[in-house]
C-alpha cells in the first residue's frame, strides 16, 4: 500500500471518533434509572364500553420493571391491535383486562408526563413522536402553557 | 493475476457477501419483529358494536338546512380534534355541499325545487372496494374486518397518492401542524400531526365502545347507521322503503353511505 | 477513477461552485418546509400533487430515454452510438436521482421513506415505482462504471455486462410504463383514466430524452470540443422526430376520444387546461398553447430532412420540442388531472415561490452528478486517445 504511514493512522483515528461514545460510556459510572412520579389514589377509565376503577398505586398493567424496559414494543403492539386487528381489550398476564389507548389508560394514572415519561426519555435523549397527535393531560407537564 | 489467487479473492468475497447477507437479514428480523412485548392476549370489547359490513343511510329529506346540518358537523369535528383551517388547505371529514356537487355527474335540467336547493352531507364512503387502499404503498390505509376503510396516521408517509385516487375528495392533508387550529381539544382522542393524511374513521372508536358515530347520534334520527348485510338492520329497512342514491355507484367502488333523497 | 472530478479548468470550478450555492439555499428552504409543513407549497385539499410530482413524472422520462441509444447499439449493433452510450447512461444516473429527490421533497413524512420497504406492498403501484427506480439507477451506475472501467483499461467490457445491458433496455421500459400506471389506475380522474397513458408516457421519454441528451452534447462540443459527430446526431434526431409525432398523435387520440364520445367527463380537464373555466384566472391556459405551439412548430424543423441535418436550425427544434413535452407532461399533466375537482368545482394551483426553489434545488443536484459524471468520462475518454474533433465529412456544425 502507498501513503500507509498517513492512511493507516487515519483509519484509526477515524475508528476512535466513531467508537468514542462506547469509550466514554464505559469510563462513566453506572446508569441509574432516574426517580420518575409513581401514581396514587383510585383512577376512572374511561376508554372501554364500562368505566373501571382502578387503584393507581397497584401495579401497572403489567410488572413495573418489565414495563419500564418494554412500554415501547408494548404501545407499539396495542396500536397495531386496536388499529388493524379491531382489538381493543388488552389481557395482560395476571387476567387483569385493560382498554389499550395511551391518551385514556396509560395517561390517566400517569397525568404527570413531566415527572414520568420525561424524566427518562430525557435523560436518555430519546424523542418519542407521542405528542406530536396523543394529547396530554392537563396539569403538570410541559405541553400546556 | 494467477489461477489460485484469483480462486482465493472469489471464495473470500462470496464468503464475505453471505456474511453481510446473514448479519443483514438478523438485523432486519430484529427490525422487522420487535422483542416479544407485552405478555397478555388482545381481545375485543364486550360491548363493541359489530357487523359484517357497516353503512351509514342519510336521510336528505330531514335535513334540509345548513342549520339542520351544522350540529352534525361540529359534533364530529369536535370528537375527532378536527381542525378549522380556512383556505384551500382546510382538513375536513364530514361537510355539507349543494346537490350538483355532491351528485356530480350530468344533473337533469330540472330537479324538485327542495331538492335542489337542500345541502348534502358528504363524508368518507368506507367503500368496499376502496381505491385509495388499492394505491397506499405502506399499508397506512386498509380495510378492517368489518368494512372500515381505516387511516393508520403513525405509518403515513404523506405521499397523497390516497388523495388522488379518492373519487369522492374525502381525505384531507396536514399541510401543518393541525394544534394552533384547535380551540378545545377532546382530551380522550389524538389530534393529527403535520404531513399525513386523514379523513372519516366511521368512528371506529365509539363503535368499539358500543356507540353510534356521533354524527349519527348528533342527527336526531336523520343518519341510521348499521349492518347492511342484517336484513332485519336499521338501515336494510330504510333502503328497503326508500328510494336512495350513491355517490359515483358507476366507478366501482361501492360506497357505503347511501342518500335517502 | 472518481479522483477526475476534483481536477478541472477554473470554469469547471465556477460551475461547479455556482450548483452548490443553488443546492445550499434550496436545502435551507427545504429545512423550512420540514419544520412548517407542505404549507409553504402552492398545494391543496383539492390540488394534492402540483411541481414536485410533476417533474418527477417528467424526469423519468428523460431517464427512460436513454434506452434510445442503447437499444440501436446493442440490439441492432450501431456501432457509432457506443462512442457517446455512456452519457446516455450517466444523465439516467443523474435524472433518476432526481426523480428520487422530488418523491422525497413530496413527502410529508420524508423520515418514514423506509416504510416503503419496511412494509412492502405489491397491490400499489408506487411501491413498485419505487422498486424499478431503484433498479434502473442501480443497473445505470454498474453498467456505465464497468464499460467505462473497460474503456480505460483499453479492453473488452466484461461478458456480463451484456446480460445487464439487455436487461437495463426491457427495464428502461418497465420504469415509465409503471409511472404511467400511477396515474392510469385511478377512478374519478378522467384525464388520467385513459389506457394509453403508458404508451403516452413512453413516447414522450424516447424524445424529449434524446432530445436534451443531444441539447447537452452540442453544449459539451461547444465547452470542450468533444464531438458526438453525424453518425450520432443524424440517426438521434431522426428518433426523436418520430417519437415526437407519436407523442403528438396520441394526444390527439385522446382530444378525439373526449369530444366525438362527448362524454363531459372527458372533455372538462382539456376544456380547463386550453380554454379555463368561467373567468378563473387560468395561467395555464398559456402555457398549454405555448405548448401545442412550439410542438408543431418543432416537428415542422424536424420533419424536412434538409431542416433536421441543419445543425444551425437542429437545437432551436430540439429545444421547442424538449419545451413542449415538458409542459405537457408535467404541469400540464398534473393540473389537468386535478381539475375538475371530485365535486365538479375549479380550483388554480399555482407553485409558491419556496415549491420552485426547492425544485430547482433538487435540478442543480442533478446537474452536479451528472457534471460530475460526464468529466470523468470525458477524461476517460481523453486519456484513451479518443479522438475529440472529428474529420470535417463526419463532424458536426454547432
Amino acid at each position: 500500500m502507498y501513503n500507509a504511514k498517513y492512511i493507516i493512522p487515519g483509519l484509526v483515528i477515524f475508528a476512535g471518533i466513531v467508537t468514542l461514545p462506547f469509550w466514554i460510556n464505559l469510563c462513566s459510572p453506572a446508569y441509574v434509572y432516574p426517580d420518575v412520579a409513581k401514581p396514587q389514589g383510585q383512577v376512572t377509565l374511561q376508554g372501554g364500553s364500562e368505566p373501571v376503577t382502578v387503584n393507581a398505586g397497584d401495579a401497572c398493567v403489567e410488572p413495573g420493571a418489565w414495563m419500564r424496559a418494554n412500554h415501547m414494543s408494548l404501545l407499539l403492539d396495542w396500536r397495531d391491535a386496536a388499529l388493524r386487528e379491531e382489538k381493543r381489550v388488552y389481557v395482560a398476564s395476571d387476567g387483569r383486562e385493560w382498554n389499550t389507548s395511551l391518551q385514556n389508560t396509560c395517561m390517566a394514572c400517569h397525568g404527570n408526563k413531566a415527572d414520568f415519561c420525561d424524566k427518562c426519555h430525557d435523560q436518555n435523549s430519546v424523542n418519542p413522536y407521542c405528542w406530536d397527535c396523543h394529547v396530554v393531560p392537563q396539569g403538570n407537564n410541559h405541553e400546556f402553557k | 493475476m494467477n489461477s489460485s489467487r484469483r480462486y482465493f479473492l472469489k471464495v473470500a468475497g462470496l464468503s464475505g457477501f453471505a456474511l453481510a447477507a446473514a448479519s443483514g437479514a438478523q438485523a432486519a428480523q430484529a427490525v422487522l419483529s420487535p422483542a416479544p412485548a407485552g405478555k397478555g392476549a388482545y381481545a375485543s370489547d364486550k360491548g363493541a358494536l359489530r357487523a359484517k359490513r357497516w353503512a351509514m343511510v342519510i336521510d336528505t329529506r330531514r335535513l334540509t338546512s345548513p342549520e339542520a346540518l351544522r350540529p352534525i358537523v361540529e359534533a364530529c369535528h369536535a370528537a375527532h380534534n378536527v381542525p378549522t383551517i380556512p383556505g384551500p388547505q382546510e382538513v375536513k371529514w364530514i361537510w355539507d355541499d349543494t346537490f350538483h356537487h355532491a351528485f356530480a355527474s350530468d344533473p337533469n335540467p330540472v330537479l324538485p325545487k327542495d331538492v335542489e336547493e337542500r345541502r348534502y352531507l358528504m363524508l368518507c364512503n368506507h367503500c368496499t372496494s376502496p381505491s385509495c387502499v388499492r394505491v397506499c404503498p405502506v399499508k397506512a390505509t386498509y380495510t378492517t374486518a368489518h368494512g372500515l376503510v381505516a387511516q393508520d396516521y403513525h405509518r403515513c408517509i404523506g405521499c397523497r397518492f390516497c388523495m388522488a385516487a379518492c373519487p369522492y375528495g374525502s381525505r384531507s392533508f396536514n399541510f401543518q401542524d393541525p394544534r394552533p387550529f384547535l380551540k378545545d381539544l377532546n382530551a380522550e382522542y389524538p389530534t393529527r400531526m403535520r404531513g399525513v393524511v386523514e379523513k372519516c374513521t366511521f368512528c371506529a372508536e365509539r363503535l368499539e365502545k358500543g356507540l353510534l358515530p356521533a354524527c349519527v347520534e348528533a342527527s336526531d334520527g336523520a343518519i341510521l347507521f348499521g349492518d347492511l348485510m342484517d336484513p332485519e338492520s336499521t338501515v336494510r329497512k330504510a333502503l328497503a322503503e326508500n328510494f336512495s342514491m350513491r355517490r359515483k355507484p358507476d366507478l366501482g367502488t361501492d360506497p357505503g353511505v347511501y342518500y335517502i333523497i | 477513477m472518481l479522483e477526475r472530478v476534483l481536477k478541472g479548468s477554473p470554469r469547471y470550478y465556477a460551475w461547479l461552485c455556482f450548483l452548490l450555492t443553488v443546492i445550499g439555499y434550496a436545502m435551507v428552504v427545504y429545512v423550512f418546509q420540514l419544520i412548517f409543513g407542505l404549507k409553504l407549497t402552492g398545494l391543496s385539499r383539492n390540488v394534492s400533487w402540483g411541481f414536485y410530482i410533476a417533474q418527477f413524472t417528467y424526469l423519468v422520462g428523460v431517464a427512460a430515454g436513454a434506452v434510445m441509444l442503447v437499444l440501436p447499439a446493442y440490439f441492432h449493433h450501431y456501432k457509432p452510438f457506443k462512442r457517446v452510450i455512456i452519457f446516455g447512461e450517466f444523465l439516467a444516473i443523474g435524472a433518476v436521482v432526481m426523480c428520487m429527490l422530488f418523491i422525497v421533497v413530496d413527502m410529508g413524512q420524508p423520515q418514514r421513506v423506509m416504510n416503503m420497504f419496511l412494509h412492502p406492498t405489491p397491490n400499489s403501484v408506487m411501491f413498485w415505482d419505487a422498486t424499478v427506480l431503484l433498479g434502473y439507477l442501480i443497473l445505470n451506475a454498474v453498467i456505465g462504471w464497468t464499460t467505462l472501467e473497460a474503456e480505460r483499461c483499453d479492453v473488452q467490457p466484461p461478458r456480463w455486462i451484456r446480460y445487464l445491458v439487455y436487461v437495463s433496455i426491457f427495464w428502461a421500459f418497465s420504469i415509465h410504463t409503471v409511472t404511467g400506471f400511477l396515474y392510469a389506475g385511478l377512478p374519478g380522474r378522467h384525464y388520467w383514466l385513459t389506457a394509453i397513458m403508458a404508451a403516452r408516457f413512453l413516447a414522450s421519454a424516447f424524445c424529449s430524452g434524446p432530445a436534451l441528451l443531444l441539447l447537452l452534447l452540442f453544449l459539451l462540443k461547444r465547452l470542450t470540443g468533444f464531438d458526438a459527430g453525424k453518425a450520432v446526431v443524424r440517426p438521434l434526431s431522426l428518433i426523436v422526430t418520430y417519437a415526437m409525432g407519436i407523442n403528438i398523435f396520441f394526444y390527439c387520440l385522446e382530444v378525439f376520444t373526449a369530444f366525438y364520445s362527448g362524454i363531459p367527463g372527458h372533455q372538462h380537464p382539456l376544456i380547463f387546461l386550453f380554454a379555463g373555466h368561467e373567468g378563473l384566472n387560468v395561467w395555464v391556459t398559456g402555457w398549454m398553447w405555448t405548448a401545442v405551439v412550439f410542438a408543431f412548430l418543432s416537428m415542422a424543423l424536424l420533419l424536412p430532412p434538409r431542416l433536421r441535418t441543419n445543425d444551425k436550425i437542429l437545437p432551436w427544434a430540439l429545444l421547442m420540442l424538449f419545451v413542449a413535452t415538458w409542459i405537457d407532461k408535467s404541469l400540464g399533466l398534473l393540473i389537468g388531472g386535478f381539475m375538475p375537482t371530485p365535486y365538479e368545482t375549479y380550483q388554480v394551483y399555482t407553485p409558491s415561490f419556496w415549491e420552485v426553489s426547492i425544485g430547482l434545488g433538487v435540478f442543480a443536484v442533478g446537474a452536479l452528478i451528472i457534471s460530475l459524471l460526464w468529466k470523468i468520462a470525458l477524461d476517460i475518454k481523453k486519456e484513451t486517445g479518443e479522438e475529440f474533433e472529428l474529420p470535417a465529412e463526419e463532424a458536426t456544425n454547432i
